[in-house]
């Protein structure tokens, strides 16, 4: 008995080895194909685009975003996203670089609310105009430090409270983003989680965010991004741009301070 | 009209490093959309890499490569400043040719 025993020990010890090796090589593979596509990423037409929607007059107003202050004055776009979600004093409230875009082609290019959120998440045939201009503003961050700003008390606010989703349990499997979101090393299937309570993870997560995802065949936003995590967590899907997610965003950028942005990247 | 490609083309050692992006939806005629109707094929069929009046590459394409494709290759005998010139056609007889000289 003691003897079967023993070898179903060695058995076991066996098993749990290859398992961890199978996931790192197959982390290494992930990181390999990444290497291989560095200079291959599509994400670039999506910036081209984003330019050039950026620079363009359109009617009614008849004037480009270059009137747009994404909080470093009229126009300019070097540098903002990395301080972004921030205080706005125009419109008395904290906004993340989506909201922001809104805020402009309304206010300024006076478009409707409609117009201006329409086809937030691209596909096939049905180009995003957010998704472009986006991809232009974060690539023009790209090898900056993340410096998102929580002095002012609204921003502390948003910050708190997108702290307080992020531990949030809800929904059919009282699930919260820090459930999977908050240990090291955990995953879903091959697919490694980032613990963006972890520094140096949430570092690596937060720059690499807008993505051209190979899966999808699109640039997505971080807006995106955290609606898709709600529909995986069970949760009611937040309206498109709307100001939980911005906190939620203001949360982990301020998590991911210091780390160099490097996005639009490349993801699955 | 369809959008440039992004080529890079490095003199690496005695070989030229070409890099070429493409922006094409890639579609097989085989996917549905939203009502359940297909989306008809738009793929690129033919791709040719000229080195100045060379040939140094020339591919037949089908649906099995993948939406904004992406190819690289090596050739040899090229030196910087040459041109390297990148010409792609669908099966709808759109084409794009682009340049890029070589670094």
């Amino acid at each position: 008995m003691k003897c079967i025993s023993k070898y179903i020990f060695a058995l076991l010890v066996l098993h749990i080895s290859t398992y961890t090796l199978a996931q790192s090589s197959s982390t290494d593979e992930i990181a390999k194909y990444r290497e291989l596509l560095a200079d291959g990423n599509p994400a670039e037409f999506w910036e081209v685009r984003g330019e050039e929607l950026w620079k363009k007059k359109i009617t009614p107003n008849n004037v480009s975003l270059e009137q747009c202050d994404l909080g470093k004055g009229s126009g300019v776009v070097k540098g903002a996203y990395v301080e972004l979600p921030r205080y706005f004093s125009d419109v008395d409230k904290v906004m993340d670089l989506e909201q922001r875009l809104i805020q402009c082609r309304t206010m300024i290019q006076g478009l409707t609310y409609e117009q201006a959120t329409a086809v937030p998440h691209g596909s096939a045939g049905k180009p995003s105009d957010i998704e472009a201009l986006v991809a232009y503003i974060t690539a023009e961050s790209k090898g900056m430090k993340m410096a998102v700003s929580i002095k002012h008390p609204k921003e502390k606010d948003a910050y708190e409270l997108g702290k307080k989703f992020f531990y949030y349990r809800a929904g059919s499997h009282d699930f919260a983003c820090a459930t999977c979101h908050s240990k090291d090393d955990q995953r879903i299937r091959l697919q490694q989680l980032s613990n963006l309570v972890n520094k140096t993870d949430a570092q690596k997560t937060y720059t690499t965010w807008p993505a051209y995802r190979v899966s999808q065949g699109e640039v997505r936003t971080m807006q995106h991004r955290i609606i898709d995590c709600t529909r995986q967590q069970r949760f009611p899907e937040p309206r498109y741009a709307s100001d939980i997610v911005t906190s939620l965003i203001m949360f982990m950028a301020k998590n991911a301070e210091g780390g160099v942005y490097s996005a639009p990247a490349l993801k699955r | 009209m369809a959008d440039p490609m992004r080529i890079r083309a490095v003199l690496v050692g005695e070989k030229v490093e070409a890099k070429v992006l493409i922006r094409h939806d890639m579609e097989t005629g085989k996917r549905k959309d939203s009502t359940g109707a297909l989306v008809p094929p738009h793929f690129i069929q033919t791709l040719t890499a000229k080195y100045e009046d060379r040939v140094v590459l020339d591919t037949v394409m089908g649906i099995a490569v993948s939406k904004d494709p992406f190819i690289s290759f090596k050739f040899k005998d090229g030196v910087k400043g040459g041109k390297l010139t990148v010409t792609w056609v669908d099966n709808t007889g759109d084409t794009r040719t682009d340049t890029a000289v070589i670094t």
